[in-house]
């Protein structure tokens, strides 16, 4: 490159004369009619229209060196030169552009219906994703998580719920003993223990929500399992009625099967609480009408089940630390394997337990 | 518990439809498992009487070809049925029958061609051992009658000739099955059940349990009239008096334990007919409340038992030694059960015992020694009330559990033991002709009744709805409940005293309106009530009585929560990463065999063999907790396996299981009458075993799926190594990988992983010898976490501290350092970075070889450097001297050297 006031040397400056930049144009245009496709021309641009070493942009760095007087004419020539290879580019350009779409992109078709199979498939377990879900609404509405250990002592499990050791409803619980025998540890029947625990360890009021295993001991089969997993809810606090639980597990209800279906609460009996009942829901499938009958899910009865609940009983508040007559409140327990097979159609416990990934799999990560 | 709606309707006049009835009890908290008809498709069956027979031989027996008479004289009785096969005026018909308990002149029930048998079953006349048989002569059972098919039914001879079966014996019923909470041992009675029917319809209830009812002094047909357990008759002289100081005792009895029997009452029945027979309509009734008959005296306890609800026993007089005495065995003692058992008895079990010793186990099962037989002519009855404890804890010891220990756990009616007594006296007298023995022995220890004060605004308090006086005072009389006096507010006693105990009812009307809410009633449960003792017991009446269905719905107004923990929130966040990283969650059975540990190869001292057994396992070879995930993901496996499931990702979240070192610690459960302290928690916390949280994973076979456009790629130690740290970043950690040797993995592909230098895990390929105990293939790698650690530093962790972002072009170079083989990776990389220092944005081992071109005993490792600063562009003079002193570091800690 020779710069301005430096002497012209006349071998570097004839690139701008009209035959030499002629040449360069025809070259140009040989080397864009010959691109036989977009790379091609990609090349031929660099070498003969914009790259730093194509004749004509190194020509046009010559034009500084040119006697003043010279300039105006070379720099016309020169643009008009550039101009008639741009144009002739372009074209080509475009041609080729053309080509491309009407004609390689279709010659490169794939199957796209080609199974991708890039990636394993995983999913959660679905009582993980029902007990999320379930944990959810009572979090949504101010609750929080309580936790407990699934080898518990026979107190926690039993006597602070007002079971004394010989409680007639402590052999409906058919508990699974952990040795030593007469060390007080058992596996949990319930998540009930965790009623005592959340109170002990938290300020009053507590809305405490419990998800965990429970252990019983019965042998595996279709509709039983010695390991199952349950909701335990729990609202302590001044005020609080029966009132407000039949509100609460209407909400319950309608967060598991949808809205629309009515409720009912049974007496019943459980050690720890008083007053007792068991929560109905009307079956989502048949509605309770004959007509839609016979139902498989809940065997023409109109009702499912659901939970067992009622008001925490006087003596377990009293052994939670709990004045039974400045505070009240409810509980209630709920099986999620039971509420599993309902939502799903699980025909058979076990297969929650088995871990065949065939089971698994279409639960995906959100059920 | 099986309930004779016929029975039931005796109970309370007036009782709409069963179905009706069974909805009431729902409602009111009877559990109804079912309501079953029965007998009501009997028809065409006839009373019949044998005129005679004669034997006919058949290849395997010998059966009978009858004469059987259906209608009387040649007419046909008014009781006869439609039936055109008896309009024909045939009055004496043929008919084949097997069986042989039966004489000429005995009364049977005909099944005539026509007539139609319990579920559906047609009888047609047809041709059978050379004689057209004319019909059927039934069998108890196939009347529906219960079980008995030793022989065909015989009915009393005063049975009316041609009279309908189906209605003379009542066929046509309905039984309703209810389950009976714990709490309610006074529901399991028909008395029971009737006083909840007749409260959910409004019904008069004339209880046949209370003492002085005149009750339903039963009548003395004997076929058409069953009648009930009479209340007291008017010769068995009432109840005696307290102590049996009252009046004629009926044996000598001794209770030496009151505290265990604090009611026993005796009554003496003479001149038992042996040969008489329970009547047709009680030996139904017991069939379809689910006992069989065996025997008048035995029939009429157990009659009693299901009506009232009171366990007897029947003592063969002549077998006793003495007096009774009521105690606790003594040590060594034994007691053959009438189930034919020796037992050895323990000094806690209660026993009635006479100079021979034990002869019955307390309310739970009589001795064999005093039994009543066949010939059996005088009884001693007990009627009595045992301490339910006592009971349950004799039951549960002997695993014997019996009508009568299943009433005395859940509470038996103290008053009721005279009132039986006597009723059972009525039915002896009136169905084997017996003479009751003059008096009654009475032995009342019973402790005064507890009188429960309860606030008028309790039910509200709990309910969340206004209950009026009105409405407590009559849900409570309903009850059976009795007032003995109520407080104002300022605590002055008003009205009734204990001496002038009033029904609740009585006082409905007196209060009309009057009594305030702040008032405090003073409430006297019924004698059969034991779990009415606290005002919330009451309360449960009042509100479930009223119905569950007339409370409002509300919901409580809660304090803001703080939503999940983050351990909770993380947890989550594991498990959908997890899945999303294409790994199947499994939860499986925490239970192991005992040789757990032996399989997956733990060394002698490995904290997982702390195992914590079962005590009463499910089953032998599952007696054991989990201390590790791997031992339910390799079984899971196995069963994927075995149903074709090549490929396999698993993972579990769960608890495992260990004992603390030394074993459990002794405890003491605190009381349970008020706050454990800090210490009592902590004592019991301290009993239980080390339960962490784990996380595991498991692969086998392709970790990347074959395909079309491939192979797959088979799984290997690093995708176990690659689990570990999708766990640890999904919480925001790092973890450091070193080398490490732990069963059940490869000691050479053995992974130790570690979180602010406290090991966290392991992973990497499981040990050949783990593959062949459970039939995984070669290569199956596995990944094991302490889940609650890493959550632990997470919690802890501080937030995301944002990177500066440089804008300026990177600088990459390359190195390829010569290592000897035996140095890790991790090293090498460590000193890399130590030497590029805060130049270096990322470090990428790209190539790894070992050869003879790298020379023996090293390999090649190949970097790609990527340096930049955040504030200029790197000149190459900067960039190189960042690289060679990566390079220096390497070569100084590590022996690296520079390949060419």
């Amino acid at each position: 490159m020779s710069a301005p006031g430096e002497t012209v040397d006349p071998s570097r400056v004839q690139a701008l004369d009209p035959d030499q930049l002629a040449a360069a144009v025809a070259a140009a245009q040989k080397s864009i009619a010959g691109a036989a496709d977009l790379a091609a021309l990609a090349v031929v641009r660099t070498a003969h229209v914009q790259g730093d070493s194509a004749p004509l942009v190194r020509a046009r760095r010559e034009l500084g060196a040119l006697p003043r007087e010279e300039r105006a004419d070379a720099g016309r020539r020169h643009n008009a030169a550039r101009a008639e290879v741009q144009a002739a580019f372009e074209a080509r350009l475009a041609e080729l552009t053309a080509e491309r779409d009407t004609r390689v992109l279709r010659e490169e078709r794939v199957d796209v219906t080609l199974p991708p199979a890039r990636r394993r498939r995983g999913a959660r377990h679905p009582l993980s994703s029902l007990s999320d879900r379930l944990v959810d609404v009572f979090v949504a509405m101010g609750y929080e998580v309580g936790e407990g250990p699934e080898v518990e002592h026979d107190w926690f499990n039993f006597e602070a719920l007002n079971m004394a050791p010989d409680h007639p409803a402590r052999s409906e619980h058919d508990t699974l003993y952990v040795e030593p025998v007469g060390s007080g540890r058992l596996l949990r029947t319930h998540t009930s223990p965790v009623q005592i625990r959340s109170l002990l360890a938290r300020p009053l009021p507590v809305y405490v929500v419990a998800p965990g295993r429970t252990y019983r001991n019965d042998a595996i089969d279709a509709t039983h399992s010695p390991v199952f997993a349950q909701l335990e809810g729990l609202a302590v606090d001044e005020g609080i009625t029966m009132a407000d639980l039949r509100g609460t597990l209407a909400t319950f209800a309608e967060a598991l099967f949808g809205a629309g279906l009515s409720t009912r609460l049974r007496p019943s009996y459980f050690p720890f609480t008083e007053p007792s009942a068991e929560l109905d829901v009307q079956c989502f499938d048949c509605r309770g009408e004959a007509a839609r009958q016979p139902c498989r899910v809940c065997s023409d009865e109109g009702w499912i089940e659901l939970l067992g609940c009622g008001m925490v009983d006087p003596n377990v508040l009293r052994a939670a630390g709990v004045d039974p007559a400045r505070y009240s409140g409810f509980a209630f327990g709920m099986g999620l394997e039971r509420a599993a097979m309902i939502r799903y159609g699980v025909r058979e416990i076990r297969d929650f337990v088995d871990g065949d990934v065939r089971f698994g799999l279409p639960f995906g990560i959100e059920d | 518990m099986l309930i004779v709606m016929s029975w039931l309707r005796e109970y309370v006049p007036g009782l709409p439809p069963s179905r009706a009835i069974a909805d009431a009890l729902i409602r009111a908290g009877f559990e109804v498992e079912g309501l079953r008809a029965v007998g009501g498709d009997v028809s065409g069956v006839v009373v019949g009487e044998i005129i005679g027979f004669e034997p006919v031989e058949t290849k395997k027996k010998t059966v009978r070809w009858c004469q059987v008479r259906v209608a009387g004289g040649g007419a046909i009785s008014d009781g006869a049925t439609g039936d055109e096969s008896t309009g024909d005026g045939a009055a004496v018909r043929g008919i084949i029958c097997g069986a042989l308990n039966f004489a000429v002149g005995d009364r049977v029930a005909v099944a005539l061609p026509g007539a139609v048998l319990p579920g559906g079953f047609a009888i047609t006349a047809r041709k059978t051992y050379g004689h057209l048989s004319e019909g059927m002569i039934c069998s108890a059972r196939e009347l529906g009658l219960g079980d008995d098919h030793d022989g065909i039914l015989v009915l009393p001879p005063s049975t009316p000739l041609g009279a309908d079966v189906a209605s003379l014996l009542e066929l046509a019923d309905e039984v309703l099955d209810i389950a009976i909470t714990p709490d309610r041992g006074y529901a399991l009675s028909v008395r029971g059940i009737a006083r909840e029917a007749a409260t959910a319809f409004a019904l008069p209830f004339d209880d046949p349990g209370l003492v002085g009812d005149p009750g339903l002094v039963d009548e003395p047909g004997l076929v058409d009239s069953p009648g009930l357990p009479p209340a007291v008759t008017p010769d068995s002289g009432g109840p005696g008096g307290s102590g049996g100081s009252g009046g004629a005792s009926a044996y000598p009895v001794l209770v030496e334990d009151t505290a265990g029997c604090d009611r026993y009452v005796a009554r003496v029945v003479t001149g038992v007919n042996p040969a008489a027979a329970t009547p047709m309509t009680w030996a139904r009734r017991l069939a379809l409340a689910g006992m069989r008959s065996i025997s008048v005296p035995v029939d009429v306890t157990n009659a009693v038992l299901l009506g009232l609800g009171q366990p007897l026993h029947a003592f063969d007089r002549a077998k006793l030694r003495g007096p009774i005495v009521v105690r606790r065995a003594a040590p060594g003692e034994t007691l053959r059960t009438l189930d034919d058992a020796l037992r050895t008895l323990d000094p806690e079990d209660l026993v009635i015992a006479d100079d021979s010793g034990p002869i019955a186990l307390a309310g739970v099962m009589g001795g064999a020694s005093t039994e009543i037989s066949a010939t059996t002519t005088e009884i001693v009855l007990e009627s009595a009330h045992f301490d339910p404890i006592s009971v349950a804890r004799t039951a549960r010891r002997h695993r014997l559990s019996s009508e009568a220990s299943r009433r005395f756990e859940r509470g038996v009616d103290p008053a009721l033991a005279p009132v039986a007594a006597a009723a059972a006296v009525g039915l002896l007298v009136e169905l084997a002709g017996a003479t009751a023995g003059p008096g009654v022995t009475d032995l009342d220890h019973r402790p005064a009744a507890t009188t429960v004060s309860l606030p008028l605004g309790e039910a509200e308090r709990l309910a969340g709805r206004p209950y009026p006086p009105q409405t407590v005072l009559r849900r409570l009389a309903d009850v059976g409940c009795t007032l003995a006096g109520h407080t104002s507010a300022g605590g002055s006693s008003a009205g009734h005293t204990s001496a002038g105990r009033t029904s609740a009812g009585a006082v409905v009307d007196s209060v009309d309106g009057a009594v305030d809410r702040e008032e405090v009633l003073a409430v006297v449960a019924p004698s059969w009530r034991p779990d009415l003792t606290r005002p919330a017991d009451l309360v449960e009446e009042i509100v479930r009585l009223e119905g569950y269905d007339t409370i409002p719905v509300t919901l409580p107004r809660l304090p803001a929560g703080r939503g999940l923990t983050a351990a909770q929130r993380m947890r989550r966040t594991v498990g959908r990463a997890l899945a999303g990283a294409g790994y199947v969650e499994v939860q499986t059975l925490p239970f192991v065999p005992e040789d757990a540990p032996d399989a997956l190869g733990l060394a002698a001292d490995d904290p997982r063999r702390a195992v914590v057994r079962v005590a009463n396992p499910i089953a032998e070879d599952a007696a054991y907790l989990r201390t590790t995930l791997l031992s339910g993901l390799i079984a899971a496996a196995g069963r994927n396996l075995g149903r074709g499931q090549q490929d396999l990702a698993l993972f579990e979240t769960g608890l495992v299981f260990r004992e603390r070192p030394g074993g459990p610690a002794p405890v003491t459960a605190p009381a349970v009458d008020r706050k454990p302290s800090a210490d009592e928690i902590t004592a019991l916390d301290a009993a239980l075993p080390e339960q962490p949280r784990h996380l595991a994973v498991l692969l086998a076979g392709r970790s990347e799926p074959a395909g079309w456009a491939g192979p797959g790629r088979a799984v290997d130690w690093a995708d176990a190594v690659d689990a570990a740290h999708l766990v640890a970043e999904a919480l925001g950690l790092t973890l450091t990988v070193a080398a490490g040797e732990a069963m059940p993995w490869h000691p050479g592909r053995c992974a130790a992983l570690s979180l602010d230098g406290r090991l966290v895990g392991y992973a990497g390929e499981l040990h050949p010898r783990v593959h062949g105990g459970v039939g995984l293939p070669a290569r199956t790698v596995a990944m094991e976490l302490d889940l609650d650690a890493l959550l632990a530093v997470a919690e802890a962790a501080p937030p995301v501290a944002a990177p500066t972002i440089s804008t300026y072009p990177p600088a990459d170079r390359d190195v390829a350092l010569a290592v000897p083989v035996q140095v890790p990776v991790a090293d090498v990389t460590a000193a890399l970075r130590a030497g590029a220092g805060a130049l270096l944005e990322s470090l990428t081992l790209f190539d790894v070889f070992e050869g003879e071109q790298v020379g023996p005993g090293q390999r090649s490792l190949a970097f790609g450097l990527r340096l930049r600063a955040f504030d200029r562009t790197l000149t190459a003079a900067e960039a190189n001297a960042a690289r060679d002193a990566a390079v220096a570091v390497a070569a100084d800690r590590l022996g690296a050297s520079l390949r060419a």
